[in-house]
């Protein structure tokens, strides 16, 4: 029987095959040639079944240990060249990483510091109890004036600057609210105490220099029940410019005024110490027990029931506590004012969280 | 307000510094305004002797003295360039280091053309008394003896002036005498009391009769009105001291007469007038205006009266108006030999209707609106009668009193306790009394129920509250200690109705889109309001401010368009701005709507506007807009994909390119799209910009929800795609397409993207387009076989067909 095939030089003629192949094709070509079905390593194994049985066993042997070792190296081989192949796939991806990439329109966006600081009263009157009542801007004369123990030719009348619409055929005129307290008129009309709320919203005075505009904003405060008295009045004020300022400690002193809507009625001042200017007083608002006559206007009997009101302005707390110089350019539009005083979406006030951090 | 302090210790018996009395007054309600300080500009000027005066050897005009400026103390050398400038004058002497108010100079040790000056003789006008500089001042000699004494000392100049901001409800603070009786209260001193005036009334006959003559309803014009003439007087410059403290509080010295009377006015908040009698024709009348009627005022201007007004008259006609202003041709000026001097009260409303109808601005006219006291008529004619007589002379006629003196004197019946109950301070029941009664009102009974009287000169005192008000704010404000709110919960309830939730989640929706929050007027010029369908007669301003602010919006767009311009006149071409406030539909209460609308310029899209490497700058269109409008609504709780999207927007935006989204026919939720060219051009806004605008009250309430979420229903199966190109009419809306294959199957299919629409090349010549759409088909309990697949694409096709006439590409 001829079978004086030369396992040992096929065995090293496949290897250096192996060795050989550049690439991924050409090992696969090895591979075929040698392990394929009709490769030179498998035609020997189909010879096995023509030899006597006494050599089968032996040849099958040394042809399966040729057959291992070509896998073997073909699997090395191959591990080999896909690292190669790899390295220089990523030797040729590059990119110039330091190309500018676009913000997201959640770093572009804006809120207004009035919304802002809004929010930011709102999350503090919240804890304490008030909710957020809301009326229109177009008022009547007894809803802006009479009600509020404001007569026809009261003196104050002529301190509102008011904006008012043409006369109507029955000879009465309606106007722009001069200030929220119309709001408050609403609440004790429409609610029985206790009430506790506060009426942001845009007030007009026909008013316009640097420091005043025809339209602001403003935050007023109601508290009635039976017992509430200046004592609590003060307290609600320090806490919130505490709160607001978000500092440790407000001094806040009352000055004697008159409102006629309020008795006794106060100016508040507080101590700049809370904007790191101490020692000077700085007036921030309004207030007093409401009077009995605006009690009674709204049906509350001024014998059982009594409380206090406080009015500031939304627009100077926001440029008190922001840093804000005018009041003209909050309602310009001026993107370049509204990117750099404006707050991110992601600025939500909260007590929790703190309101500004 | 203005006084003096020397003014008020004519009234108040105080040892309190010019700073503790300003603390004071601004603690208890006086706002102090300013303190001007004479001494503090003046102080360093002093009488001084000119000794010697010799012609400087350098120069022509100028002087060397030697300036006696001590008694009895070797004299300065002192260079002088006035013509007036002589030896033995008393002058006005300013040390070296003295600031010239007039002149803004500090004096300097320094030669002038060769010899060093010590100083400085002054003009008027260096002490800024006066715009006389013609020379130095030359003193009488009768001040000899007083050579360097200051010159504000001499001359009673050295009065610091108070000028307090009053509130409207402070009447008796008109005059010193009310301040001064606020600041004993507060304990600052004492009051003094005022001295008993006799010996004024004459015997002779007043020289006019006094006469009120107003229809029946209308006699509280004037209810009471006293005269009193004063024959024989020798009318003149009123005394230095009255003169200096009139030009203290700013007022211009006229006369003996006429200065009595202001100075009273400041001094009681009393106002008179005082007519020359010989200059009247008949009996002095008070009574209303009537129509074509006019005067000259004593500003020298013609002042039309008319029926609302009172007017005091005699047989000529209107001689000035009550309690504002008097006339020209009945003053009194230095001839007056004959006085008629008029102490009247005017009622407070009606002075202030005709103060505001006329632009009178007087000192009268101040006191009488807030109301002064009717009990101070007599009294005050009894003074200006007793200081006329001291300083003119003459001889005091009967007085008459027209009318009656108004009973003002009311009584509140007060609980002690209240004070506590209102300010949450308790006082001694004794320091309350004390406080009210050194403010002058009248206190009976004993225990805690008081009647309390209050004193005609306070009408703003009217209830308890009033009372509580005088005690806590004499009391002082800062003996109110804070007392914490009682807590109504234990932990925070949300506070904020649905309306404001929404607005809140609305504003942070748009700006995590990239816009930028802005707050434009409530008020917009006429013909833009008119643009976008306002414009009324009931929104337009009476008085507005201006008439680009004059008319109330009736939307939120023409605001941030015009905004937008401003913005592209600044160098910002990319805008994205958007605003959430009220509007206005009309006048009446509901007619006031909350919106949110946005506008997008240039190429301001969500993704990031300008140029950029990574992509083209494309204009924002109205599918940018579309999308913000969607996105707000998600963020308000509505699934945008069920509103119906209805080709009416209104004219403001472009035919083609707009759309209103609506629930229903009537629900109106949004309108989107480009701004009509027209309307921008209307705006002077370059185009294109387009934007959106929602109604937040629109939207139906949001549905209680239940906290716990329903189980997730994620199939097991794989979703099969499959995708379909139609052509179709170019009007054909992708809407229905998307509507007619989704409902081929609707437990199937799952959901329908267009994912390709082509209008160009040969379509676009017969008027077609092609659309794509993938449908994504979910099978849920058994695999579909491709025969169910392929017979559910047949029935999407046929639908489609069916609705929209489109035919499948080939």
């Amino acid at each position: 029987m001829t079978t004086t095939v030369d396992l040992a030089a096929l065995e090293r003629e496949l290897l250096a095959d192996v060795d050989k192949a550049a690439d991924l094709g050409a090992l696969d070509a090895v591979r075929v040639a040698a392990l394929g079905k009709k490769g030179r390593v498998s035609e020997l194994m189909a010879k096995l079944g023509s030899l006597p049985a006494d050599e089968r066993k032996a040849f099958g042997a040394s042809v399966n240990a040729v057959k291992t070792k070509v896998s073997d190296a073909l699997d090395t081989r191959k591990i080999d060249l896909e690292k190669s192949a790899l390295a220089a796939r990523l030797a040729n991806e590059r990119s110039d990483v330091t190309l500018p990439v676009r913000p997201g329109p959640e770093s572009l966006g804006r809120i207004h510091p009035v919304s802002q600081v809004l929010d930011e009263v709102i999350e503090i009157f919240a804890d304490m109890g008030f909710k957020v009542a809301e009326g229109p801007d177009i008022e009547t004369d007894e809803m802006n004036f009479g009600k509020l123990n404001i007569p026809a030719e009261h003196p104050a009348r002529q301190e509102h600057d008011t904006f008012y619409f043409n006369p109507k055929p029955d000879g009465s005129r309606l106007l722009l609210r001069t200030h929220t307290s119309p709001v408050q008129i609403r609440t004790m009309v429409k609610q029985k105490p206790p009430i506790r709320i506060i009426a942001p919203g845009r007030v007009y005075r026909c008013d316009s220099d640097q420091t005043h505009t025809p339209m602001f904003h403003q935050i007023e405060g109601l508290v009635i029940d039976e017992t509430t008295h200046m004592g609590h009045l003060k307290w609600v004020l320090e806490e919130m410019c505490k709160a607001f300022f978000e500092v440790d400690a407000v001094t806040m002193r009352f000055r004697s005024s008159h409102f006629p809507f309020t008795e006794p009625s106060m100016e508040i001042d507080i101590d700049k110490g809370a904007l790191g200017k101490p020692g000077e007083w700085l007036e921030i608002g309004g207030c007093g027990m409401v009077h009995p006559n605006v009690l009674r206007n709204c049906g509350l009997d001024p014998e059982k029931y009594q409380g206090f009101a406080f009015g500031m302005g939304l627009d100077r707390m926001a440029m008190l506590k922001y840093g804000i110089p005018d009041l003209r350019p909050f309602f310009g539009g001026d993107l370049r004012w509204l990117r750099h005083y404006g707050f991110s979406i992601l600025d939500q006030p909260t007590l929790g969280g703190g309101l500004s951090s | 307000m203005k006084f003096t302090l020397s003014w008020l210790k004519d009234h108040l018996k105080t040892k309190a510094t010019v700073d503790e009395i300003a603390t004071k007054l601004s603690a208890i309600g006086l706002e102090v305004e300013s303190i001007e300080d004479p001494a503090k500009k003046l102080g360093a000027f002093t009488i001084a002797r000119v000794v010697e005066a010799k012609q400087h050897p350098n120069a022509d005009r100028l002087r060397v003295t030697q300036v006696e400026i001590e008694k009895g103390k070797p004299t300065v050398e002192v260079v002088c360039g006035a013509p007036n400038c002589r030896p033995g004058m008393l002058a006005v002497f300013a040390p070296l280091g003295t600031f010239i108010p007039g002149s803004g100079i500090t004096l300097e040790k320094k030669p002038v053309r060769g010899i060093v000056s010590n100083g400085m003789l002054c003009s008027l006008a260096e002490l800024e008394l006066s715009d006389e500089s013609d020379g130095i001042i030359e003193i009488s000699r009768d001040h000899a003896d007083q050579v360097g004494e200051r010159y504000i000392d001499v001359f009673g100049l050295a009065d610091p002036v108070f000028e307090v901001k009053l509130t409207p409800n402070r009447p008796d603070c008109t005059g010193v005498r009310g301040i001064a009786r606020d600041l004993a209260a507060a304990g600052l001193g004492t009051l003094k009391h005022e001295p008993r005036i006799t010996g004024v009334e004459g015997t002779k006959d007043c020289p006019a009769a006094i006469l009120l003559e107003f229809p029946k309803g209308q006699e509280n014009a004037c209810p009471v009105f006293a005269a009193r003439g004063v024959t024989g007087v020798q009318n003149g410059p009123s005394p230095e001291w009255l003169q200096n403290r009139l030009k203290a509080v700013g007022l211009r010295p006229i006369n003996a007469l006429v200065d009595v009377t202001n100075y009273i006015s400041f001094d009681l908040g009393r106002p008179l007038h005082v007519y020359d009698a010989d200059k009247l024709k008949g009996a002095v009348r008070a009574r209303l205006g009537k129509s074509g009627e006019s005067f000259i005022g004593l500003d020298g201007k013609d002042y039309k009266v008319d029926e609302t007004m009172c007017v005091i008259a005699d047989d000529s006609g209107p001689l000035g108006l009550g309690g504002i202003m008097g006339g020209e041709a009945s003053g009194c000026t230095d001839t007056t030999s004959n006085v008629l001097i008029e102490s009247a009260w005017f009622d407070p409303l009606r002075t202030a209707a005709t103060g505001r109808k006329t632009g009178i601005v007087s000192d009268a006219r101040y006191r009488f609106e807030r109301g002064v006291d009717p009990q101070s008529v007599i009294p005050g004619l009894d003074l200006a009668t007793q200081m006329i007589l001291k300083h003119c002379g003459g001889h005091p006629t009967k007085s008459i009193v027209a009318g009656k003196v108004p009973d003002a004197r009311e009584t509140i019946s007060f609980d002690l306790g209240r004070v506590e109950k209102l300010t949450g301070v308790a006082l001694d029941d004794a320091e309350i009394r004390t406080i009210l009664e050194t403010l002058g009102f009248t206190l009976t009974g004993k225990g805690q129920l008081l009647s309390v009287a209050v004193p005609t000169w306070r009408p703003d005192v009217h209830g308890p509250a009033d009372i509580v008000e005088e005690v806590i704010r004499i009391a002082g404000l800062d003996r109110v200690k804070s007392v914490p709110l009682p807590r109504l919960h234990g932990v925070t309830q949300p506070v904020l109705t649905e309306r404001q939730k929404r607005s809140r989640r609305a504003r942070r929706a748009l700006a995590a889109r990239g816009m930028v929050e802005a707050v434009t007027w409530s008020f917009l010029p006429r013909h833009v309001a008119t643009a976008f369908g306002g414009g009324s007669d009931a929104l337009e301003l009476a008085n507005p401010i201006s008439t680009d602010l004059s008319s109330m919006r009736p939307s939120l767009l023409p605001g941030l368009l015009t905004a937008v311009e401003r913005n592209r006149n600044r160098g910002s071409a990319d805008v994205a701005l958007f605003e959430l406030g009220q509007a206005y539909r009309g006048d009446g209460e509901g007619d006031q709507f909350i919106a949110a609308a946005g506008v997008r310029a240039g190429s301001a899209r969500p993704s990031g506007g300008g140029r950029h490497w990574d992509g083209k700058a494309e204009t924002a269109t109205e599918f940018d807009a579309k999308a913000d409008a969607a996105a707000a609504l998600a963020a308000l709780g509505l699934d945008p994909a069920k509103a119906q999207i209805t080709r009416d927007a209104p004219a403001w935006f472009h035919p083609g390119r707009s759309a209103t989204l609506r629930l229903g026919p009537k629900a109106v939720l949004a309108h989107f799209g480009e701004l009509h060219p027209d309307t921008l051009k209307t705006l002077d806004v370059a185009g294109p910009v387009v934007g959106f605008e929602i109604f937040l009250d629109a939207l139906p309430p949001e549905k209680k929800k239940t906290r716990a979420r329903p189980p997730l229903a994620a199939a097991d199966l794989l979703p099969v795609r499959r995708d379909f190109a139609f052509v179709l009419d170019r009007a054909v809306a992708a809407s229905d397409v998307v509507k007619a294959a989704a409902s081929a199957d609707k437990a199937l299919i799952q959901s329908v993207t267009v994912f390709d629409v082509f209008e160009g090349g040969a379509l676009a010549a017969e008027g077609k387009k092609s659309l794509a759409i993938e449908v994504t088909i979910q099978p849920t309990s058994t695999t579909l076989t491709d025969k169910d697949i392929e017979a559910l694409s047949q029935k999407i096709v046929a639908d489609v067909k069916k609705a929209t006439g489109g035919e499948i590409r080939g």
